[in-house]
């Protein structure tokens, strides 16, 4: 059996990006080993859909250079970036889901587009796809048809029916409800078992994160403020980690607080 | 004062630049384009087949106005006879084609630039980008196509439904005779005219569509507005552009071939 190759499958080295005067990537370096999963997490407006997206190659950095298994990656490098996309897949926010298109269509759209799998073999694996997301009786519907949650699975469905060497999530559980929380990041383990990719998500769940991850990135004020494993995530002193990481306990007390009484402090959570 | 017009000059070189790259992107994209004719049937239909009643409906108002006012007008010649061919070198040369495009800016061009804005800003765009399918190939090059095919088609519709107009005003509400009126448009009707509406037809077609497809595409790129606000913007810049276009593109190819 081969040793697995010691070049990250992904990385970045200094990416810096900017809309304007403001700054949103300041210095971003990370690596993302094959076969494992990062999670990108931090507060809202921290830039983590915005890396995602420059890791993707949707965005193109203002400095700093993305590399995909050793090669760099520029959007003006139309044969790199071709390649990329055919090993890896995004999963939008939003979805992002083709509303003039089935569910089924939409699934089967990556396949028919990029693969030259025959038609049987294409059916059977949007099937599957749909079957395993529990969308198969939904699938002559259409986006707009389906609910939040519904859409949200589909979206991971056509994420991952190319079979993908890199997924790359953007919050990926975003809408749903605590069980089907749970259910999407069993199905990402499942899949990443089966299918073995490496994975990017970005995420407010915390406690997912730190329980579906094996290197947990902490993004703060455009730069990576901590990098690590979730054990050195959850027992870290470091104050900007730890109120991040306290946030819920934090604002239950606040809360508690309220409640029995005391004023409403500025700078609190709730504050 | 000259600093601004000198910035605003530099802004409509680079997106008249734009602009044609575009375009050139979107006919060269059909190449390889798997499941184009899917696409492409899809287009057509939204193009043309919805628009058909109201290229209809114009064209045959159309064609009533010019039988009323022709008969009157050329009645006082004693020239009646000739109401025949001047509505149909009236409709063929000029009216069909230009006033075919308008409806179809209108009706299906403002759809069009609506759909790609919000394609745009819930990030579909993006998504077929990630996924490693040309955007080009998947949503412009139909409309494009189906642009060509499209708007000599209507433009043949106008016209037909245009002489019955004409027909119906001079012959049915008028006392023109229908053999007269009939028997004059066949003689007056001439290839050069009809290839000359057909050109005129394509020219529009490509234009006016190419026009829609880039501010629908681009509608991200919008100063000043975001979201719903910026594809409602490209909506009216681009059918009041189309629509100037439609004109002055009239205008040059007239002044080519006549």
């Amino acid at each position: 059996m081969s040793a697995p190759s010691p070049v990250p499958l992904l990385a970045t080295r200094s990416l810096q990006k900017r809309f304007g005067e403001r700054v949103v990537l300041a210095d971003i370096t990370l690596e993302v080993p094959r076969g494992r999963v990062l999670a990108v997490v931090g507060k809202s407006g921290t830039g983590k859909s915005v890396l995602l997206k420059c890791l993707a190659g949707v965005l193109r950095p203002d400095a700093g250079e993305v590399r995909f298994d050793g090669q760099p990656l520029s959007r003006d490098d139309a044969d790199a970036l071709a390649a990329f996309r055919r090993r890896c897949s995004y999963l939008f926010q939003g979805n992002a889901l083709l509303d003039s298109l089935t569910a089924w269509e939409n699934v089967a759209l990556p396949l028919e587009q990029t693969t030259l799998l025959p038609k049987s073999e294409i059916r059977l694996r949007v099937a599957d796809a749909l079957r395993r997301l529990e969308l198969e009786n939904d699938a002559r519907r259409y986006p707009s048809q389906l609910s939040g949650g519904m859409q949200k699975r589909l979206a991971l469905a056509r994420a991952l029916v190319t079979r993908p060497e890199l997924v790359l999530f953007d919050e990926p559980t975003a809408g749903l409800d605590p069980l089907r929380r749970n259910a999407v990041f069993t199905l990402i383990a499942h899949a990443r078992r089966e299918f073995g990719f490496t994975a990017v998500v970005v995420t407010h769940d915390l406690p997912e994160a730190l329980a579906a991850c094996d290197h947990l990135a902490f993004l703060d004020q455009g730069r990576i403020h901590f990098s690590g494993t979730p054990e050195n995530f959850r027992s870290t002193s470091d104050p900007v980690v730890a109120a991040f990481r306290d946030s819920t306990e934090s604002l239950a007390r606040a809360v508690a607080a309220l409640r029995a009484g005391a004023p409403l402090k500025a700078g609190s959570d709730l504050g | 004062m000259l600093s601004a017009l000198g910035q605003a000059t530099l802004r409509v070189i680079a997106e008249t630049g734009d602009f044609a790259r575009f375009t050139a992107r979107g006919f060269a994209s059909a190449v390889g384009s798997r499941r184009l004719g899917r696409r492409l049937v899809r287009s057509v239909y939204e193009q043309g087949v919805r628009c058909l009643p109201v290229i209809l409906i114009v064209g045959l108002f159309t064609g009533l106005v010019l039988g009323l006012q022709g008969y009157h007008t050329l009645r006082d010649f004693s020239a009646a006879s000739m109401l025949g061919p001047l509505v149909a070198n009236s409709l063929i040369r000029e009216l069909a084609p230009v006033l075919a495009a308008l409806m179809l800016v209108g009706q299906a061009g403002s759809a069009l630039v609506a759909e790609l804005g919000i394609q745009r800003n819930s990030e579909q765009i993006d998504a077929l980008e990630t996924m490693g399918i040309d955007p080009h190939g998947f949503l412009i090059a139909p409309r494009l196509l189906a642009a060509l095919i499209v708007y000599p088609m209507m433009t043949a519709f106008f016209a037909l439904i245009g002489l019955v107009g004409g027909w119906l005003s001079g012959s049915v509400l008028l006392p023109l005779p229908s053999s007269v009126y009939w028997s004059s448009v066949e003689r007056s009707i001439d290839l050069a005219d009809v290839g000359q509406s057909m050109t005129k037809a394509l020219v529009f077609g490509a234009l006016t569509v190419a026009l829609c497809c880039h501010n629908g595409f681009n509608a991200h790129r919008r100063s000043g507005s975001t979201g719903a606000r910026a594809v409602s913007a490209s909506t009216t810049r681009a059918v009041v552009f189309s629509s100037v276009a439609v004109l002055a593109a009239d205008y040059l190819i007239t002044s080519l071939l006549v």
